[in-house]
C-alpha cells in the first residue's frame, strides 16, 4: 500500500518530537536529582546553554534561576522547546496521523498532552520536579511501549525509527557538546570531583551511568565517557548505535518497498558512519570535540533533508528549527 | 454489574413528557411498547449510578479524542458532543417505514439532479420554478450533460427528521452536499458498549458498524469501469476542520488514505496522490469539501483546500467524486418544499414521510401568510446551516420579531417559514435526574448502484431545558439510537 508523502513526514516529527521531549525530561530530572554542588544557578543556566536558547530565554527572564528554568522549559508555550510545545508538535502530528496509526497511540499522546496542559496552570515546585520528570520520562517511554505492540509494520514504521534515531543521535550529541564546553575550559576542575559528578550526571541523563560502569570499571575520564556514548556498540544512545540503525533502516525500507528516492540520504549516512568509526576519540579530542560535533549535527541536518526531498515531496518545513538551535 | 429488576417506585415514576411524543413512552395513542423492557430496566437503576456511568462516557470520548473542534475569538478548543447515555429507541415497523420513505426521497432527488443536469423535463413542466434551480448559487453549469454512473448523485444522504406531538415522522430537511454526523453514530454506540451492556443485553439492536464497509462498496462500484482494483481516498479540507473526528473515522473505516488539497495533483486529466515513491493513480474520492472550494480553476480561485484541474478530470470520467458535483441544488431548503411534488411527478407516488408544511416567501401569498403569523412560525434564512439566522416567533421578542420582519421584507425569497414542530422528547441525564429533552433525527443512506440506509441514524438531543435547536454549535448533544430486530422487545421477569 502506498504511504502518503505527507503521512510519512507526521510519522517521522512525531517520533522525532517524542525522543527529544523524552531527553529534555531526563535533562531535567537529572539536574535535579544529581547535580546539586557549589554552582547551583550555573547548573540549570547549562541547560538553557545546552539547547542554545540563550537568547531567547534572556528577552523573557532576567537570570537563570532554577524556577525561570524548569517554567520554559517545562510549561512556555512560547518557547517551541518546552515540553509542553513538543507535546503540542507531536499531538498535531499524531492528530493528522489517526487513520494511520493505531487508536491506543493516538490517545496515549492526547491524554498526555492534555494532562502536561493541565498542569502548566500550576506552579511546579522544585521538590516534586524529579517526580514530574519520571512521569514525562515514563509517559514517552509508555508511547514507544505502545508503539512497538499496536504501530503496522509497513512504510511507516521505517519512517517512525528513521525519526526516533535521527533525534536520539542528535540529543546525544548536544548532550556531550554542552558539557564538554562548558566544563573542560577551566583547567582546576578537570579530575576534580566536581568534574566528576559533571560526568555522572553526562552518563545518567542518558541511562548510561551501569552501562558504562561495566565497560570501564575503574576509569572515568572525560576522554572515557565521550568515547562510550559517541561510539559505543552496545548502547542504545551512542551515536554510532543510532547511525547504524539509520543505515539499516534506510537500506531495508528501500529494497523492501522499491523506493525510487533516497540514494543521497544512504550515501550521507555512509560517510557519517565512516568518518565515526575512523577516528578514536583522543585524537577526535585533541581536534577539537566540539567541531566535530557540530559536523556530526550538519550530518544528520543533512540526512533530515535528503530524507525529506527523497520521501516527503519537498523539503520539511520543521526542519528549520531543528537547523537554528 | 447488572441492572436490577425495575420496581414500581423507580427512576421513572415522577417522569412526565407533557405533551409530546415521547421516544420512549410513546404518545397517549401509540404507546411505545417495544421500549417496555427497556423503561423497565432503566427503572431499577440508580441515580447517582447514571450519572456515574455518563461521566465516565463522556471522559472517554474525550480521551478517545472523539471530538469536534470549535472556534471561539482566535483559540481552537477540543470539544466532545455531549453524550446521553439514554438511548432512543425505534420499533422495527417504525424503522420500515422510515426506510422505505427514505429509499423514495433519495430517489426522488437523484432523479431530479439527472433531470435538471440534462432535459430539465420537471422545469418545463412548472412543477419547480426554473429560476429557483437555474438561478440557485448551487447549480453548477459545468454538470449540465454530463452523465455520472447509475444516474447518482447523491451518495451520501442525511435526511433530518422531527416527530410532532402526533408522533408523525416528518422531515425537516435533506441533506445532499457533505452530511456529518454518522462518525458519532458508530462511536455511540461502541460508547454504550462499554458503559452500558447490561441495557444492551438480549434487546436485539441491529448494528450499525458496517458503515464503512457498505460506503466503500460503493465508492468502488462508482470508480471508472476500467480499473481493476480501484484507489479510493478520503479528501478532508484538513485537520483544523471542525468535522476532522469524522474524516478520520471514515478513513479508518474505509481502511483507505485520508489526503488533502495538496496530497492531490491532476496530470492529463488524471488524479495522482504524491506518496513516497512518487505519484499514485486516485479513481475515487469521497470528498468532504464544498463544491465551492473543489477546484480553483473552477470554482472558487482563492481556494486552498482544493484540487487545480479535479473538475476536468472528473468530467473525462478518470475519476468518481462523491457526492457529484451540483447536488447543492436539491438540498436547498427552498427546493426542499417542492420534494412531495418531485416524488409524485418522477415516481407517481405519495411521499412516504411527509415534509413539514413549509411556506415558501418568495410568493406573495406565502409571504403575506408568514408576516401575519410570524409570532407562530420559523422563520429560516435558505442559505444557512447549523441552525444560524433561525427566529422562533413563540419565543421571539417584540424587537427580534421586527428585526424577522424587516429581513423578510427585504429580501423575502431568502427565507421559508415553518409552523413550530413540537418536536418528540426522550427521557435524558440531567443534573435534576432524568428529564424529557428534544429529539431530531438523522438517518444516513448510501447509495452507488443501489440504496443502503443504516438502521438508526444520529439523534441530536436539546440539552438545554425548554429548547428546540439540537445543533451541536448550539448546545445540542447526541444519543444512541436503536432500531429493533422484529419481534423484540416484550417485558421481561412477567412484571406488568
Amino acid at each position: 500500500m502506498n504511504l502518503l508523502a505527507r503521512y510519512a513526514e507526521c510519522i517521522f516529527w512525531m517520533a522525532r518530537y517524542m525522543e527529544r521531549a523524552e531527553n529534555l525530561a531526563r535533562i531535567l530530572d537529572v539536574h535535579e536529582t544529581f547535580a546539586r554542588d557549589t554552582r547551583g544557578m550555573t547548573n540549570w543556566f547549562s541547560i538553557v546553554q545546552l539547547n542554545a536558547d540563550e537568547k531567547d530565554f534572556f528577552s523573557r527572564h532576567d537570570r537563570p534561576t532554577a524556577e525561570a528554568v524548569v517554567r520554559y522549559y517545562m510549561f512556555d508555550t512560547q518557547h517551541p522547546n518546552s515540553l509542553v510545545s513538543m507535546l503540542r508538535m507531536a499531538r498535531e502530528n499524531a492528530r493528522v496521523l489517526r487513520p494511520w496509526i493505531s487508536t491506543e497511540m493516538w490517545t496515549q499522546i492526547n491524554v498526555f498532552h492534555n494532562k502536561l496542559v493541565e498542569m502548566s496552570g500550576k506552579d511546579v515546585p522544585i521538590p516534586n520536579l524529579s517526580k514530574v520528570c519520571t512521569w514525562i520520562k515514563e509517559e514517552c517511554q509508555t508511547h514507544t511501549g505502545i508503539t512497538e505492540g499496536t504501530f503496522y509494520r509497513d512504510q511507516g514504521w521505517y519512517f517512525y525509527q528513521l525519526g526516533k534515531y535521527i533525534e536520539r543521535a542528535d540529543q546525544t550529541t548536544r548532550l556531550l557538546d554542552i558539557k564538554y564546553h562548558t566544563l573542560l575550559p577551566s583547567p582546576l576542575d578537570i579530575g576534580s570531583t566536581l568534574d566528576m559528578s559533571q560526568w555522572t550526571t553526562v552518563l545518567r541523563s542518558a541511562a548510561g551511568y551501569h552501562a558504562f560502569r561495566r565497560v570501564y570499571p575503574r576509569g572515568m575520564t572525560p576522554t572515557t565517557v565521550a568515547g562510550f556514548m559517541m561510539y559505543n556498540e552496545g548502547f542504545p544512545r551512542s551515536v554510532v548505535m543510532c547511525v547504524r540503525q539509520i543505515d539499516g533502516l534506510l537500506t531495508r525500507m528501500k529494497s523492501r518497498y522499491t523506493l525510487r528516492g533516497g540514494s543521497e540520504a544512504m550515501e550521507k549516512v555512509d560517510e557519517l558512519l565512516g568518518a565515526l568509526l575512523a577516528r578514536p576519540i583522543e585524537e577526535v579530542i585533541h581536534g577539537g570535540l566540539h567541531e566535530y560535533l557540530d559536523w556530526v549535527q550538519g550530518q544528520l541536518n543533512g540526512i533530515t533533508n535528503e530524507i525529506g526531498l527523497a520521501f516527503f515531496g519537498r523539503e520539511p518545513v520543521a526542519a528549520t528549527q531543528i537547523q537554528s538551535q | 454489574m447488572s441492572v436490577p429488576e425495575g420496581k414500581p417506585t423507580d427512576l421513572l415514576s415522577s417522569y412526565d413528557p407533557g405533551l409530546y411524543h415521547d421516544e420512549l413512552f410513546g404518545g397517549r395513542d401509540r404507546p411505545a411498547d417495544h421500549a417496555a423492557l427497556i423503561r423497565q430496566r432503566l427503572a431499577g437503576l440508580n441515580f447517582e449510578e447514571l450519572l456515574r456511568r455518563s461521566q465516565d462516557a463522556e471522559r472517554e470520548l474525550y480521551n478517545l479524542g472523539i471530538t469536534f473542534l470549535v472556534y471561539s475569538n482566535k483559540d481552537a478548543v477540543d470539544r466532545i458532543l455531549p453524550f446521553d447515555i439514554i438511548p432512543r429507541v425505534i420499533s422495527a415497523k417504525e424503522w420500515a417505514h422510515l426506510e422505505a420513505g427514505i429509499n423514495q426521497r433519495v430517489a426522488a432527488l437523484n432523479l431530479f439532479l439527472h433531470d435538471i443536469y440534462h432535459d430539465q423535463k420537471i422545469l418545463k413542466d412548472g412543477v419547480v420554478p426554473a429560476d429557483l434551480v437555474l438561478g440557485n448559487n448551487c447549480f453548477r453549469p459545468q454538470m449540465v450533460g454530463l452523465d455520472v454512473p447509475f444516474d447518482t448523485y447523491i451518495h451520501i444522504m442525511g435526511v433530518d427528521l422531527v416527530r410532532d406531538r402526533e408522533g408523525t415522522f416528518r422531515v425537516l430537511e435533506d441533506n445532499g452536499r457533505v452530511p456529518s454526523g454518522v462518525s458519532y453514530v458508530v462511536e455511540n454506540r461502541h460508547m454504550m458498549q462499554r458503559v452500558f451492556p447490561d441495557l444492551m443485553q438480549d434487546i436485539g439492536i441491529r448494528p450499525v458498524d458496517n458503515y464503512g464497509h457498505k460506503l466503500l462498496d460503493a465508492m468502488m462500484e462508482i470508480a471508472p469501469q476500467d480499473v481493476g482494483d480501484p484507489q479510493v481516498v478520503l479528501l478532508s479540507p484538513g485537520s483544523y476542520n471542525s468535522a476532522y473526528f469524522e474524516h478520520i473515522f471514515l478513513a479508518r473505516e474505509m481502511g483507505v488514505p485520508l489526503v488533502e488539497g495538496r496530497d492531490l495533483v491532476v496530470e492529463n486529466d488524471r488524479v495522482y496522490m504524491k506518496t513516497t515513491n512518487g505519484l499514485a493513480r486516485v479513481d475515487s474520492i469521497y470528498r468532504r469539501i464544498d463544491d465551492a472550494f473543489l477546484d480553483p480553476k473552477a470554482f472558487n480561485p482563492d481556494s486552498m483546500l482544493g484540487v487545480p484541474g479535479i473538475l476536468e478530470a472528473y468530467r473525462k470520467g478518470n475519476v468518481a467524486l462523491a457526492n457529484a458535483i451540483g447536488t447543492g441544488v436539491a438540498d436547498d431548503k427552498a427546493i426542499y418544499c417542492y420534494v412531495p411534488r418531485m416524488i409524485k411527478y418522477y415516481l407517481d407516488q405519495d411521499a412516504i414521510i411527509p415534509n413539514v408544511d413549509t411556506r415558501i416567501c418568495r410568493e406573495a401569498d406565502s409571504l403575506r401568510y408568514t408576516l401575519d403569523n410570524l409570532d407562530k412560525l420559523v422563520v429560516k434564512p435558505v442559505g444557512e446551516a447549523g441552525g444560524y439566522g433561525i427566529t422562533i416567533g413563540p419565543r421571539a421578542s417584540k424587537e427580534q420579531l421586527a428585526e424577522c420582519r424587516d429581513k423578510l421584507l427585504a429580501d423575502p425569497a431568502n427565507y421559508i417559514s415553518q409552523p413550530v414542530v413540537d418536536l418528540s422528547v426522550c427521557p435524558t441525564v440531567t443534573e435534576d435526574g432524568i428529564e424529557p429533552r428534544h429529539v431530531d433525527l438523522r438517518p444516513f443512506a448510501i447509495t452507488g448502484k443501489n440504496t443502503w440506509v443504516l438502521p438508526g441514524g444520529l439523534t441530536r438531543v436539546a440539552l438545554k431545558k425548554g429548547t428546540l435547536i439540537v445543533n451541536s454549535s448550539q448546545g445540542g448533544g447526541s444519543k444512541d439510537t436503536w432500531v429493533l430486530q422484529d419481534g423484540v422487545g416484550v417485558q421481561e421477569g412477567g412484571a406488568s
